[in-house]
């Protein structure tokens, strides 16, 4: 029953094989479906180009559903499965930085070392950003170390914290999936086309 | 052969075809290792490695740092370094086979390579402290997280490109 290296089915001397084959197709994806280029990662907030929200959107849905249907057939225990710790208050604030973040620099990190592979300058330069905002968190943390840690609320899910069930929740996200791609396809449909 | 690799250089995948197999990787991804994917970690590992290196005694004081090199640990021996290589490696394939390889800086024609650089520059900065506080990027916390329904991948993915949608306006003439 998974997960594997949790459970010693797979011993950990081959976590670096399996975390360098992982790294490389979650790459060679990413770079197939044209997150390499900034200009067209962006278009999701201009409206015309919608690559982002189908991809992440089409992933988070699949992704879910194999994890909990496996879980339903008794193959993987999905309550061993990581949940990031929520910090309330960190992490609005994190990701309205992430979000002003992404508007200037049309990457976010994951997409920049693909365009870092095939050769963007900009992609390098945005991850050289990203290396100097880690360093000064860093420097800055016993400054900042109160507010890091505030608003914890432990590794909750949305089941613990809104007393929902995770089938209908995901049921429900493909609902919202589907209707996000309507959408999407209506406004791109009236949005001038980009060259890029 | 040159005149065939213009041609298909902008043909990119089928975005839900591009989803499902990404869906499908953060599975197994999850069914193998217990974790997601990440994209942050491998720098902050870096970060931490030179910072040790330039001056040891500063990094074990340090509460931020010295966690990552406590007992002699290597920063560098991390799972997410080594998926931080396999993301190079994957993307140089994928951007070679189809002839997108080569130095080259992308930027609207309405602005120069210069102020793109220094966008780039200030974007990854921001990044760079955002995902810390909010303890993972967009592929670590919103992508991975919400995967397995944790909250803070919801709000991490509701922040990120909520404040974007917000704030699009004000940055419009650098995209468009």
């Amino acid at each position: 029953m998974g997960p594997l290296t949790f459970n010693d089915i797979i011993s950990t001397e081959w976590n670096y094989v399996i975390a360098l084959l992982i790294g490389l197709a979650f790459g060679y994806i990413l770079e197939a479906s044209g997150f390499s280029s900034s200009r067209k990662l962006v278009g999701v907030f201009y409206g015309y180009d919608f690559v982002v929200i189908r991809v992440f959107i089409t992933a988070v849905s699949v992704a879910m559903i194999t994890l909990l249907y496996l879980d339903y057939l008794g193959f993987l225990d999905f309550s061993m499965l990581y949940v990031v710790p929520t910090y309330i208050n960190a992490q609005v604030v994190g990701s309205i930085i992430m979000g002003i973040g992404f508007l200037m620099g049309g990457f976010c990190p994951g997409t920049s070392l693909t365009a870092v592979a095939i050769g963007k300058i900009d992609g390098m330069v945005f991850t050289g950003g990203i290396w100097l905002g880690i360093f000064g968190f860093s420097e800055a943390y016993p400054y900042i170390e109160d507010f890091n840690n505030s608003g914890y609320l432990g590794n909750v899910t949305i089941m613990d914290y809104f007393g929902i069930n995770a089938y209908t929740f995901a049921f429900g996200f493909a609902v919202f999936a589907i209707i996000a791609f309507t959408v999407a396809s209506k406004i791109r449909k009236n949005i001038k086309e980009i060259q890029y | 052969m040159e005149a065939k690799n213009i041609k298909f250089r902008h043909v990119y995948w089928n975005p839900y075809f591009g989803g499902l197999m990404l869906g499908l990787l953060i599975a197994a991804t999850f069914y193998v290792t217990g974790r997601g994917v990440g994209a942050t970690g491998g720098t902050k590992a870096t970060v931490v490695k030179i910072v040790d290196v330039v001056a040891p005694e500063h990094t074990e004081n340090q509460e931020f740092y010295s966690k990552y090199v406590d007992e002699d640990k290597n920063p560098m021996k991390n799972w997410l370094v080594f998926e931080t290589l396999g993301i190079l490696i994957g993307a140089f394939l994928s951007g070679s086979i189809k002839g997108r390889v080569n130095f080259r800086i992308q930027h609207s024609p309405k602005i120069t390579s210069k102020t793109r650089l220094i966008f780039a520059l200030a974007g990854g900065l921001f990044f760079g402290v955002g995902s810390q506080l909010a303890r993972g990027c967009t592929s670590g916390a919103a992508l991975s997280g919400s995967t397995v329904l944790s909250l803070a991948g919801f709000i991490t993915m509701i922040g990120i490109f909520g404040t974007a949608y917000l704030f699009a306006y004000f940055f419009r003439k650098l995209w468009i």
